[in-house]
């Protein structure tokens, strides 16, 4: 986590482009995808759940392939996944709100949740790690220039590894939401990055929770390429009263399934 | 064969790993999934390009792979280097130029198989993850047995295969989008 991040070519929080959308154009483009992706998947074509060509989101326009990806059957190596276990964090690491002397500004939150195979499996040791802003919206990037302030006791990065249960738990503080230039007066929803390991490496997952009621949700085009409303409502942590603790934190539940072909059955905890 | 019961949970969607991920994702020796110049040891590169040819310097890279001699590495400690052990996993930030590096070994495979790093590819701007494999050139024979391969045309199969450097070295550039578009994976 020491790693200073090269300065680089301002991304489109910098960017003031001349031609920027409307949120009103940008949604009417977001309704359109949907549209056009249920009409596809109704014609039998397999569309992914979070769409790559997705122009709504900006940054994606030459970014995504354009062609189909190639299904293949997975070898070996890639139905294994690397070993993580204690000795890859320490302790402190699941708790974003003891990495100063101060205690970080915000609402103090745990977010906890398991990680599960497509059959329900609970997957032991493997590695969780997180990133987020600070509770005014900021991230300690050095290329976020965002003029919100930054919190001198909040980072906003942490990592753990599941327990026998499957089981992980961050504590925290909720992140604000965040503006962008994706196009004008553009925000982010809340929201916590998920980096996750299966114990295949082709169930790896990158991924974002976001929080009940945002009222951004419908505006954001990244949440958004997300195609399915069942899917996106999958990225939503759940308000749990029984892991809020009295006088202290609120609590999320955040359950994580990583998908995998049918071969990821035939792994059941052999490195254990 | 053993029969798949039906799934009984629906996978969680993935996201962009976003511009900012340097501060969450970075870790010390990440790229080194060997010891820099230790025996054996090479260096695997390339640029990321999108789909006008322009470097992308806010991508990630990870790879995964067997040990030399074809063996699944099963040691802890990818996360935190001790400098010796073989873990197998590397993870790569792209440079200003869109260059990535790692340090590491060529993998072996199975006997009569191709070896090959798997690969897996983040950016902002790239709404979800994407797989690819890395072969290596050599072994004219495994190669042209190998399943994927054989399935694409000469152009896509050239995205796939890695180029030996006279020092031993390899180079795996990546297209996103466009000419030559890499070909990805799905599994």
């Amino acid at each position: 986590m020491t790693t200073t991040p090269p300065p680089a070519a301002a991304p489109e929080s910098l960017l003031a482009a001349p031609d920027q959308a409307s949120q009103a154009q940008i949604s009417a483009e977001i309704a359109a995808a949907h549209a056009d992706a249920e009409r596809r998947v109704a014609a039998g074509e397999p569309l992914p759940t979070t769409l790559y060509d997705f122009p709504p989101y900006r940054s994606s326009i030459l970014r995504h392939p354009t062609k189909n990806p190639r299904l293949v059957d997975p070898e070996t190596i890639e139905l294994l996944s690397p070993a993580f276990g204690q000795r890859d964090v320490a302790a402190i690491e699941s708790d974003l709100t003891l990495q100063h002397a101060g205690e970080p500004l915000g609402e103090r939150m745990t977010v906890e949740g398991r990680l599960l195979d497509s059959w329900g499996r609970p997957l032991r040791n493997q590695l969780v790690e997180i990133w987020q802003a600070n509770a005014a919206g900021r991230y300690i990037h050095q290329r976020d220039q965002h003029p919100a302030p930054l919190d001198p006791n909040f980072t906003g990065a942490g990592r753990t590894v599941t327990d026998d249960e499957g089981r992980y738990r961050f504590t925290t503080i909720k992140p604000g939401p965040y503006p962008w230039r994706n196009h004008v007066n553009a925000w982010r929803p809340a929201h916590i990055h998920f980096s996750i390991f299966g114990s295949s490496f082709t169930q790896r997952i990158i991924t974002q929770m976001y929080f009940p009621g945002d009222p951004l949700f419908a505006l954001d085009p990244i949440y958004q390429s997300i195609r399915s409303q069942k899917d996106r409502d999958r990225l939503v942590g759940v308000y749990d009263h029984d892991l809020t603790s009295p006088e202290f934190s609120m609590g999320y539940r955040f359950d994580i399934v990583v998908d995998g072909p049918d071969a990821t059955w035939f792994e059941p905890e052999k490195e254990h | 064969m053993t029969v798949v019961p039906p799934r009984t949970h629906a996978p969680t969607p993935g996201q962009t790993v976003g511009p900012f991920f340097a501060f969450g994702l970075g870790y010390p020796a990440m790229n080194q999934v060997v010891f820099p110049h230790s025996p054996g040891s090479l260096v695997l590169g390339g640029t990321i390009t999108d789909g006008e040819g322009a470097a992308i310097p806010d991508a990630l890279v990870e790879i995964w792979q067997a040990d030399a001699d074809g063996s699944i590495p099963r040691a802890r400690g990818a996360c935190r280097r001790d400098g010796h052990t073989f873990t197998g996993f590397g993870r790569a930030f792209t440079s200003d130029e869109g260059r990535y590096e790692f340090w590491t070994r060529n993998p072996g495979a199975e006997p009569g198989k191709a070896p090959f790093f798997a690969v897996i590819v983040y950016a902002r701007g790239l709404p979800n993850k994407l797989h690819t494999r890395a072969y290596l050139p050599e072994n004219a024979a495994a190669l042209a047995a190998d399943p994927l391969l054989a399935s694409l045309s000469g152009e896509e199969r050239a995205t796939l295969i890695a180029t030996r450097t006279p020092d031993g070295g390899l180079t795996f550039d990546i297209r996103l989008q466009g000419e030559k578009e890499t070909v990805f994976l799905a599994y």
